[in-house]
């Protein structure tokens, strides 16, 4: 065949995302779910171009573009959050910073 | 003939006269570096020293090579590998000359052009903080660690004037592939002002120019930004614990480092391959009487010797830089050779400035460094931008 | 030679996404990351965003993900110890997560017909000359609330990190 089937790549992006649902609701580390969000929102951000590419505009690169932004200043004002918490707790085990819960 | 095996062939010459140039360089250095505080440099190991890249390749080889202890082995041998691998891709994209004809061929001196090119380059820049990183942490050593953080916080700090001093060219040359922003670059002001992106109205890009070599140095960890690996500081900070060819890579990465910015200034500014003046004024003839001037000293300085093995080394520089001379003359080699010669004097006299900065001036205190990133550069490189957007959209 | 391509890239991607999942040490995952991100910026390039992909290798391979191996290196995580973990969500977990997939994929491949293909260069319009023009004019509200976004992203990270003068 001479290209790749649209469906392929929303394939992988379901499959990136579901990746990175799994590491969120299975991983205990609090980087390493942050860094889980990160892997959904690679996910999603394929998603948009490839509706991008088949929609033949560019307002799906826009989306994208906007997701990436709002990705960097996420990661710049959670990891503050996370030097915190560790300054305050001294771990980042997340299940031990559950002090709020009953 | 065929686009893959035309490009291996490119690939190739490009990767062997991109590695010559990496292991001398480190002999001009030395040699520079050297006459700048009154001694001789490298001289014993063959003619003035000429072989000495390969002694030092020897040696480095031949060095016991070991992992420390309890350190991250796959970190620890990826880094040096990624550091390398980044500063060669860069050369991909850079535009050496113009278009050339050879044996029924037409092809253009460079790799390859992408529309996103000087993004490309931004691109590996960016990566290339990883090799860096990956190194003072996987060595298991706190020195390293913090050599390894501060080197890679400078190095992303200067990302930032080094990327605004890169757009603002960009506003005059309305391109981002290397290979037009050069071709932007033709034409002559009053007959023979050339118009490099640093003479060209409506806002000639000096400021550019010059905030663009000064985060290119911290970019590539060179005096006076290199307190991070200083060998006197922090006991040679990320690569203390790599030894024979790790180490090698570390070092070769930084001068491939060097010569890719020293090849984007040129492109971005200088007017890459273009010549200071037209050949209908006889450009052409400017790399034979260059090598002519120096096979003319060569040869005096052969005939009177300051040492006796000049008697015999110096008239065979001088014969081989006459051949260069005559060989400059034949129009087949001419074309290819001259838009060649252009851009490497224009890069070499770069590097020469790079060398010679090391040599003469001390370095920055980690917190100097930071706080004139961010204090002065970055808003001086805004500024920058501004006005050129500025004096654009008002001249267009 | 897109087919090759893709494949290559989108195994990349999801050997990667698994290993962030599955490693232990933080700074693996971030590794791993870094691999999947590298992977997505080729498979952009395929689907014509050029600009895109550079952008994601510039903001998200190189800088924000700096962001995260100098936190993990700062912090100094250690590899991540194994709690109690229920038996049933393991012998679950896995089988649905694929019969999930499995059901993505049909529905995935029903919807999208197949003639539409993606081949390298059939869509021209993601050049920076596009997407710029898209950004400044019919998306500028965006655009420059999303500036903002980061200002104050800027600030919150500046008070939070902060040393407390004492």
């Amino acid at each position: 065949m001479t290209g790749v089937p649209l469906s392929w790549y929303l394939i992988l992006s379901a499959v990136l995302f579901s990746l990175g649902v799994a590491g969120f609701l299975l991983r205990r580390n609090v980087i390493t779910v942050f860094m889980s969000i990160e892997l959904m929102l690679n996910g999603v951000n394929l998603s948009f171009i490839t509706f991008s590419y088949q929609l033949r505009q560019v307002n799906g690169q826009i989306f994208s573009f906007l997701v990436m932004v709002v990705a960097a200043a996420e990661a710049a004002v959670g990891l503050a959050i996370i030097l915190t918490v560790f300054k305050n707790r001294a771990t980042l085990n997340i299940d031990d910073v559950s002090s709020m819960k009953d | 003939m065929n686009f893959f095996l035309l490009s291996l062939i490119k690939a190739v010459v490009v990767a062997f006269v991109l590695l010559t140039a990496l292991a001398y360089l480190q002999w001009v250095e030395r040699k520079v570096i050297a006459h700048i505080q009154v001694r001789m440099g490298p001289y014993r190991v063959g003619p003035h020293g000429l072989l000495q890249p390969l002694a030092d390749v020897i040696k480095l080889i031949t060095k016991e090579d070991l992992i420390p202890p309890h350190a991250n082995k796959f970190l620890y041998l990826g880094a040096p590998f990624f550091a390398v691998t980044m500063a060669l891709l860069s050369i991909s994209v850079i535009p050496f000359g113009s278009e050339i004809h050879v044996l029924g061929n037409t092809t253009w001196m460079q790799l390859t052009d992408l529309n996103i090119g000087i993004l490309f380059v931004l691109a590996i820049s960016s990566m290339s903080v990883y090799g860096v990183a990956m190194a003072g942490w996987a060595s298991n050593n706190k020195y390293s660690l913090l050599g390894g953080l501060r080197s890679s916080a400078q190095m992303i700090s200067y990302e930032l004037p080094l990327s605004m001093a890169v757009a603002a060219p960009l506003l005059l040359a309305n391109t981002l592939s290397l290979r037009h922003i050069v071709l932007q670059q033709t034409g002559y002001y009053l007959g023979f002002i050339p118009r490099w992106s640093i003479f060209q109205g409506p806002m000639p890009q000096i400021f550019s120019f010059i905030i663009f070599l000064i985060a290119a140095f911290a970019e590539t960890n060179r005096v006076p930004f290199d307190l991070a690996e200083a060998e006197n500081e922090l006991v040679a900070g990320f690569h203390t614990e790599y030894s024979s060819m790790k180490f090698a890579a570390f070092f070769m990465a930084e001068y491939a480092n060097m010569i890719t910015v020293c090849s984007i200034t040129t492109t971005l500014f200088l007017g890459g391959w273009l010549p200071l003046w037209p050949a209908s004024a006889g450009s052409s003839y400017v790399p034979t009487l260059v090598f002519l001037g120096g096979a003319a000293v060569a040869l005096y300085h052969g005939l009177n010797p300051a040492r006796r093995m000049d008697r015999l080394t110096l008239p065979v520089v001088a014969v081989v830089f006459f051949l260069i001379a005559v060989a400059f003359l034949v129009p087949a080699v001419q074309a290819v050779l001259l838009p060649f010669f252009w851009f490497a004097a224009k890069t070499g006299a770069l590097l020469f400035l790079f060398i010679w900065i090391r040599g003469t001036l001390p370095r920055f205190r980690y917190d100097q460094l930071m706080g004139f990133a961010w204090k002065f550069m970055f808003p001086v490189a805004v500024a920058n931008l501004m006005v050129t957007g500025l004096l654009v959209a008002a001249f267009s | 030679m897109d087919v090759i391509l893709f494949l290559i890239f989108a195994v990349i991607a999801v050997v990667c996404g698994i290993n962030v999942v599955v490693q232990t040490h933080p700074i693996s995952s971030a590794i791993s990351l870094i691999g999947v991100m590298g992977s997505l910026a080729v498979l952009y390039l395929l689907l014509g965003a050029e600009f895109l992909a550079a952008a994601q290798v510039i903001v998200y391979a190189g800088a924000v993900m700096v962001l995260f191996v100098f936190v993990i290196m700062l912090l100094n995580a250690g590899a991540e110890t194994r709690r109690g973990r229920s038996l049933l969500a393991q012998l679950l977990g896995i089988p649905l997560l694929l019969v999930f997939l499995g059901l993505m994929a049909y529905f995935a491949q029903r919807l999208f017909p197949a003639t539409a293909m993606v081949r390298f260069g059939a869509f021209r319009g993601g050049t920076a000359l596009d997407v710029g023009e898209a950004l400044f004019t019919r998306f500028l509200l965006p655009f420059e609330v999303v500036s903002v976004l980061i200002l104050i992203a800027i600030l919150g990270a500046v008070v939070l990190a902060r040393k407390e003068l004492d």
